[in-house]
């Protein structure tokens, strides 16, 4: 049985990558996964705002309050040397490369052109293979148009590749008026896989204290359901490799998303629930369905079920709405 | 290197401040420091302990161990030890500091010992504390044994620390370096650095082994500090005569060598003057610097003048002395920086006189007959020395019957000491940049501006000088930069007064200060303004006007807040305000100065990240952009006047008194305004309208629950409540707001939660604690903050009106609920605390339940400075006249000080008592027994005895004995009187604590309220013992490697002692529960309060939630321990937080405190974070064991 694909250049023994998470903190879970099976691993993401934040937030309390009176001038003993750049992230790189055998791709998360995207390169010296840029952008600027955001994305991947040599996957949120043009435009300026797609953390209201608050909903199956569409609507459209994430939480989530055309499928909700061990789970499911029903390899299956593939295009299509509507009468 | 080689080196120029000058000279040449916070020497520490932490090495190779003592006597024994086993020690200090190392001193004089304690010379506690700067410190210990050196100017504070180490290895005297504080030591300079070479040329590596060699050690011991008896005790101590007698001479060599080596000649007594002069000044430390530039310009007129500057005071060499000085002077004024009530002289001037003396005795006169010989007072506490004085002086030694024991500098109406000064008189020359900066102490002015010093000092072959006079508020404060650049070295050791750059940074200030009235004619003024350069003109005050015309200033303005937020400065207009003086003072050419500004942004800020790098590139590209030059009309046209600095309604003191200390001419007061013995009265808070709150809260009637949170956190005061008689509205002004009072207890009545407009600091703690949302917009609360300027007319007035409504009664109040506690009027009030500070609300708590009975013993720190310094105090009165008498005694000694209090009001209650029952007969049994029996426990029994007590004083006004008179004096004491003492950490777990002890232990009825903010606050965040493991802080620049004392645990051990941990952001009602429990405990009480403080690196605006976090993390549990309990077969430990629902990291990472350690010494943190942790963990394991623990009366240990 032969689950292996390629992806970002890179020959993976099975498509299973768990995406960008806090299980990727440490060097032992990350040798977890590689044990259970994962083909690859994106790390956690690296915070431009975070980053920046860390930088401003020295820069003020260093300050505050000094020079104001006479008996204290100063609140904190002065250091020469800070380490506020990505220091502890280049190290976990390091760490984690020389701990496990599986291509580690780094994630970079960042809303604006900056200085931000000069970690890129560090990130390739402290021995990345590949890095994951997450564009976290939530337009709520009434002025910002649609093109305005698009061209964001672009100069942040041209930016970014100006800068590295390592292939530069783009992870995208689904929200681009034609996504399909969104994908051709990233492709061409290089970007070397799509990620589909991210999922924005959505606030919830808290009723008793009338706060916005911050919980992380954990995906189910349903989710992939997005994602399945458009890869099975780009496969073979773009030169660029498409990892699928959301929802993937089974065996019969992967395989789809290989059939649909996707190089990758990247699990991170199923890993929070259930730990490592489901990465295991899920190849073990997986061959058995694919001895099952008499498949040789991933290879073999994939794309076989996407737009350019199947018999009736128009199931990914509007047409498709119709039919989802008839079902329920 | 031969010394030789060595003078021709070029040493690199470096722009410091005498602090650092000292420190770096120390730290090369010690292997031992051990320190302890003292303003202003506290810098020489925290510099030596941060290359210590960074790994810098002495000249031999090694670094330095630096260590943080408990107190000066703690650090003076510690230095004593470390020299007896051998190590090269040094220490820094200064005032009180000092006075506490003397029996050390004595001690190591007596053994012969090398060292050399660098002191930057500050005034002693008095009739006043002062943090500034004059010789009473150092002038105590002169008869310690140790040598005295003087340094005169930050260049000379780098030189004579080198030049006392080597004469002290040499001459095994033990050396006292001093300086003057503040004035040399934060002044800033472009001196010349002593490279390592220097320094390895002048100590001799055979005197380091000598010193070692007398070591106590196990391998050849010896016996030192033995008790010795009438018989031998004299002679023994005459055997160092032959030392003191070669000191003098060895000094002079070192300095000959010093010469030599560097290029610098010091003599022991340095002449400048007239060969042929007949009048000379005698003197020590910087304003030898003015007296030097005022002889170089009498001399140009043809006088002949001379200053002596005295370096080595002690051993006073006589010889040398005579020698200096020219042959032809006729009269002779010795200054002395330093009072000496009672004496023939002060000590400069005593010794003068005794050594002419001697020569007149010896036959060994240098000069034809005795000269006339005056001595003088100058510069007590810092205050100014000029020029001008220095002619005063000249002059009245020309005089035939000079003064003598005269002041210079200050008005002496009483005793007519004082000597005529023409202010006009000026020695400042045209070639000198003379630049004058009014900032915020926020707005970052100060840094700006020694960065400013940096780039000319180092940039130009000019010499700069910077000096800075800071606030006496912690709040709102402003700053005022004096910055000199010129061709020569710069000896002006005096603040500007003929400026020719002034700049505004703040467009406030014009209406609170004068500060065109130092600007010559055609300099320039650069101001801060919100209006453009076409537009301000009309908005200036008239007097502002007026000045600008007058005196034909170039006028520029800069809308430096636009542009701050613009480039993402925000409130910092530093950077923008730096490049406009560059643009425009012509100090640099301009392109020079914007290239130059650049490079020390990058060099400031590169480490600290590309974006505020590129963030102050902004601010300055886009300062030179919105700069401009106004065109000044002819005429004055405004019509705005400068407010009265204080109501016409105020006391006469603080019309007379007060007024003008705020209005900066505390200077002009005459000796006969101020109180002889220091006593002053309370509540002149209310007087000083600060106005400093951008926004301050307004309140929204409709939907406020009337909880009483606001009232109870504001810091300041400054949100009052009070429900009332409706029928007190008849007289309200439109817009006063008020609402029905909601519950049972005043029904019907009309409730007003009123804001001070003027008082308010605008921290928006009251915002941050509203705990109502308005249902339709949830940003909104029940207060909002609202900018203050457009509110500030009418909310005075419903302010004034709001103080004509009558106090609540506090019988009726419910006092032991939050709502009920803050009808209560606070007798704390608007105090120049920080904006937002922690620990005010617990002393104003205080104050509301207590105020009225109470005396407070306050240790020195922030609580000491915020509740009393000069010009106005916070603690107050109320209508009745009853309200918190208040006072500081030291550091160390509060808890002392405090029981002082309650022994000499326990004693006066008893004794009362005795002659209440002697008079009996004539008071009246009845009364008699109601007054000895009074259960005083609530407000309403107070109120009772009172009344009872104004019987019997009125009573005994009738009788005419003895014992009624002595009755009559003492009757007051029948109504409890309630002792608190308060402080600091820095107080209760390290300096006061051996006193903090005993006093708990006493079984005296004393509260104790320690106001912990894990770091000694007010000298700027050093360690103390409370501060928790893995914070930064001065003194622990890697992180403190040790758990935070256990102090309430260490009461508790007692099992006598009532003791609470309270915080009050976390939980309000079991803050005010604790309080009212510790007073009610006959015995001594203990309150640890969590103080959230401007040194943890918090938005103060959030000081409440770090409180919360610090709570549920179970940094910091709220118990409460009270020994009434165990007399009830109860546990007397009650734990009052819940379990931790949080981790310490979750906590500690809010505050950049903890989280520099992480951008510091990343894996250090980590390792300390999971120590940190195991601390929580143990402690909570053990607090809850505690609390669980069944409890009966037969174990009811040594409790009450």
């Amino acid at each position: 049985m032969d689950l292996s694909t390629t992806y970002l250049g890179f020959k993976l023994k099975n498509p299973i990558i768990p995406s960008a998470s806090p299980m990727s903190r440490t060097v032992d879970s990350i040798r977890a996964m590689e044990d259970y099976g994962a083909g690859a691993v994106v790390l956690y993401s690296l915070f431009e705002e975070q980053i920046r934040h860390e930088a401003k937030e020295l820069y003020h309390f260093l300050s505050y309050g000094a020079e104001s009176y006479a008996e204290a001038t100063s609140y904190f003993p002065t250091k020469e040397e800070y380490y506020l750049g990505p220091e502890e992230y280049l190290e976990h790189i390091q760490n984690v490369k020389r701990a496990v055998d599986i291509p580690v791709i780094a994630s970079l998360n960042g809303s604006t052109v900056g200085g931000w995207t000069e970690y890129a390169k560090n990130i390739q010296e402290a021995g990345a293979d590949a890095l994951e840029l997450n564009v976290y952008f939530i337009p709520t600027d009434i002025n910002k148009s649609g093109s305005y955001v698009e061209q964001l994305y672009l100069e942040i991947l041209q930016a970014v590749k100006a800068k590295v040599t390592i292939p530069v996957a783009m992870k995208l949120s689904p929200f681009f008026s034609s996504l399909v043009n969104m994908a051709k435009r990233l492709d061409d300026q290089g970007a070397n896989a799509l990620v589909l797609f991210n999922r924005f953390y959505q606030p919830d209201i808290d009723l008793e204290t009338l706060e916005v608050e911050p919980s992380v909903v954990l995906s189910s199956s349903d989710a992939i359901r997005l994602p399945l569409r458009w890869i099975g609507i780009l496969h073979k459209n773009i030169h660029a490799d498409l990892a699928a994430t959301s929802g993937i939480h089974t065996a019969h989530d992967v395989l789809k998303m290989m059939m649909v055309g996707a190089n990758a499928a990247m699990m991170c909700s199923a890993l929070l629930r259930f730990g490592p061990k489901r990465i295991g789970e899920v190849l073990n499911e997986m061959q058995k369905w694919m001895i099952d029903h008499e498949y040789e390899s991933i290879e073999q299956m994939r794309g076989s079920m996407s737009h350019k593939s199947i018999a009736d295009a128009s199931a990914f299509e509007r047409a498709n709405y119709m039919k989802a509507l008839n079902s329920f009468m | 290197m031969a010394t030789e080689k060595l003078s021709q080196i070029k040493r690199e120029m470096v722009t410091i401040d005498g602090n650092e000058a000292a420190a770096y000279v120390a730290h090369k040449t010690n292997e031992v420091i051990a320190i302890y916070p003292i303003t202003p020497s506290s810098n020489m520490g925290e510099w030596c302990d941060q290359w210590s932490s960074e790994g810098k090495k002495n000249i031999w190779g090694t670094v330095p161990t630096v260590v943080e003592m408990q107190s000066e006597g703690g650090a003076s024994g510690a230095v004593h030890g470390a020299l007896q086993a051998g190590s090269l020690t040094t220490t820094f200090t200064a005032s009180q500091g000092l006075l506490l190392m003397i029996p050390n001193m004595y001690k190591i004089a007596g053994e012969l010992t090398p060292t050399v304690f660098h002191v930057s010379a500050r005034s002693l506690a008095t009739q006043a504390l002062s943090i500034f700067g004059d010789h009473s410190d150092v002038m105590a210990v002169r008869s310690t044994g140790f040598a005295l050196l003087s340094s005169h100017s930050v260049q000379e504070v780098m030189d004579f620390a080198l030049i006392a180490q080597a004469a002290a290895l040499k001459s095994r005297i033990p050396f006292l370096h001093f300086f003057d504080g503040f004035r040399t030591s934060h002044e800033v300079m472009k001196i010349e650095q002593l490279t390592v070479e220097d320094i390895r040329a002048m100590i001799d590596d055979e005197l380091v082994f000598a010193h070692r060699s007398r070591r106590l050690t196990s391998d050849a011991p010896v016996l030192r500090g033995t008790a010795q008896n009438p018989d031998t005790y004299f002679q023994s101590r005459e055997t160092v005569n032959p030392f003191y007698d070669a000191c003098p001479e060895i000094v002079q060599n070192e300095m000959d060598k010093f010469a030599k080596v560097v290029g610098r000649q010091y003599h022991l007594f340095d002449y400048f003057g007239a060969p042929d002069a007949e009048r000379v000044i005698v003197l020590m430390c910087s304003g030898s610097e003015a007296v030097h530039e005022t002889v170089e310009n009498l001399l140009e007129k043809g006088e002949k003048v001379g200053v002596l500057k005295v370096r080595l005071f002690r051993p006073f060499s006589v010889k040398h002395f005579l020698d200096a000085l020219p042959k032809s002077i006729k009269s002779i004024a010795t200054l002395d920086r330093t009072k000496e009530p009672g004496a023939a002289g002060e000590p400069l001037y005593q010794d003068v006189i005794t050594a002419f003396g001697e020569a007149l005795a010896n036959g060994t006169m240098p000069t034809a007959s005795f000269p006339k010989i005056i001595g003088g007072r100058y510069g007590l506490s810092s205050k100014e020395f000029t020029p001008a004085m220095v002619k005063a002086v000249f002059d009245e030694m020309k005089k035939s019957q000079p003064k003598n024991h005269f002041t210079v500098g200050i008005n002496d109406d009483v005793s007519h000491s004082s000597l005529e000064i023409d202010s006009a008189f000026t020695t400042e020359k045209s070639d000198v940049v003379r630049a004058m900066f009014y900032g915020l102490g926020a707005d970052g002015t100060v840094g700006a501006n020694k960065n400013s010093i940096k780039i000319i000092g180092e940039d130009t072959p000019n010499y700069a000088q910077g000096y800075f006079v800071y606030d006496s508020k912690k709040s709102g404060t402003t700053t005022v930069s004096h910055l000199r650049f010129g061709p020569r070295p710069i000896r002006s050791s005096y603040l500007i007064k003929k400026a020719n750059f002034v700049a505004c940074h703040q467009w406030v200030f014009l209406e609170k200060f004068d500060m065109l009235e130092d600007i010559i004619e055609g300099g320039t003024f650069l101001l801060n303004s919100q209006f453009s350069a076409n537009a301000v003109w009309s908005k200036l005050p008239r007097v502002v006007q007026e000045k600008i015309i007058r005196k034909k200033l170039q006028f520029y303005v800069i809308d430096g807040y636009s542009v701050a937020a613009k480039t993402g400065m925000g409130g910092r207009v530093n950077t923008i305000m730096q490049t406009c003086f560059f643009a425009i003072s012509g100090v640099l050419p301009k392109d020079e100065a914007i290239a130059a500004i650049k490079r020390s942004i990058k060099k400031t800020y590169g480490k600290k990240g590309e974006d505020i790098v590129k963030m102050n590139f902004d601010a300055v590209d886009q300062t030179l952009e919105n700069l401009f030059k106004v065109n000044v009309p002819s005429a004055v046209e405004s019509a705005i006047e400068l407010p009265p600095v204080v109501s016409e309604k105020a006391p006469e003191f603080v019309k007379n008194v007060t007024a003008k200390i705020i209005a900066g001419y505390g200077d002009e007061l005459p000796v006969s305004m101020f109180p002889v013995d220091g006593t002053f009265p309370v509540g002149t808070a209310r007087w000083e309208k600060r106005n400093i709150a951008l926004e301050i809260p307004v309140w929204d009637e409709e939907i406020c629950i009337q909880c009483g949170k606001c009232a109870m956190v504001c810091p300041h005061a400054a949100i009052r409540i009070k429900v009332y008689d409706k029928k007190s509205l008849e007289e309200a002004p439109a817009t006063f707001k008020h609402t029905s009072y909601r519950g049972k207890e005043y029904e019907g009545m009309a409730y007003t939660i009123q804001t001070a407009p003027e008082d308010c600091t605008g921290c928006s703690l009251c915002f941050e604690v509203c705990p109502v949302k308005n249902k339709k917009e949830t940003r909104l609360k029940a207060l909002n903050m609202k900018p203050q300027p457009p509110l500030r007319e009418l909310e005075r007035a419903n302010w004034d009106f709001f103080l004509t409504i009558p106090e609540a009664d506090r019988r009726t109040a419910k006092i032991d609920t939050i709502k009920g506690s803050q009808f209560l009027e606070p007798l704390f009030e608007f105090s120049g605390a920080c904006s937002g500070c922690g620990e005010t609300p617990y002393v104003k708590l205080a104050t509301q339940l207590f105020g009225d009975r109470m005396v407070v013993a306050n240790a020195t720190g922030c609580s000491s400075i915020y509740g009393g310094n000069l010009p106005t105090t916070p603690w107050t009165k109320n209508a009745e006249g009853r309200g918190p008498a208040w006072s500081n005694s030291l550091f160390e000694d509060n808890a002392e000080f405090g029981l002082g209090f309650r022994l000499s009001i326990d004693k006066h209650t008893e004794f009362a008592g005795e002659l209440l029952k002697k008079l009996s007969p004539q008071i009246g049994e009845e009364l008699t027994k109601a007054i000895l029996t009074a259960d005083q426990s609530d407000e309403e029994k107070i109120y009772e005895q009172r009344a009872r007590v104004k019987t019997l004083k009125e009573k005994l006004k009738e009788f005419a004995s003895d014992e009624s008179k002595h009755l009559l004096s003492l009757a007051d004491y029948f109504v409890k009187k309630s002792v608190w003492i308060m402080g600091g950490d820095g107080w209760a777990y390290d300096i006061g604590y051996g006193g903090l002890d005993h006093v708990l232990a006493s079984g005296r009825n004393v509260n104790v309220l320690v106001l912990d903010t894990e770091v000694y606050s007010n000298t700027g965040g050093q360690m103390s013992k409370a501060t928790p493991r893995g914070a930064v802080a001065k003194f622990a620049a890697g992180g403190k490697p040790v758990a935070k004392k256990d102090l309430a645990l260490m009461a508790m051990s007692y099992g006598s002692v009532y003791v609470a941990r309270v915080a009050m952001g976390a939980n309000d009602l079991h803050t005010l529960k604790a309080f009212l429990e510790a007073e009610a405990y006959d015995g001594p009480s203990l309150i640890i309060a969590y103080a959230h403080c401007i040194a943890h690196g918090i938005n103060m605006e959030v000081g409440l939630d770090s409180q919360k976090a610090a709570v549920e993390s179970a940094h910091w549990p709220l118990f409460r321990y009270n020994p009434e309990l165990a007399k009830h077969s109860q546990n007397p430990f009650k734990l009052d937080s819940k379990a931790p629902k949080i981790k310490f990291e979750e906590y500690a990472y809010k505050e950049i405190r903890y989280k520099m350690l992480t951008k510091s010494a990343p894996e250090e943190a980590k390792r300390l974070l999971s120590l940190a942790q195991e601390d929580v963990n143990s402690k909570w394991h053990f607090y809850e064991q505690l609390a669980a623990l069944k409890f009966d009366s037969s174990s009811n240990g040594n409790g009450k």
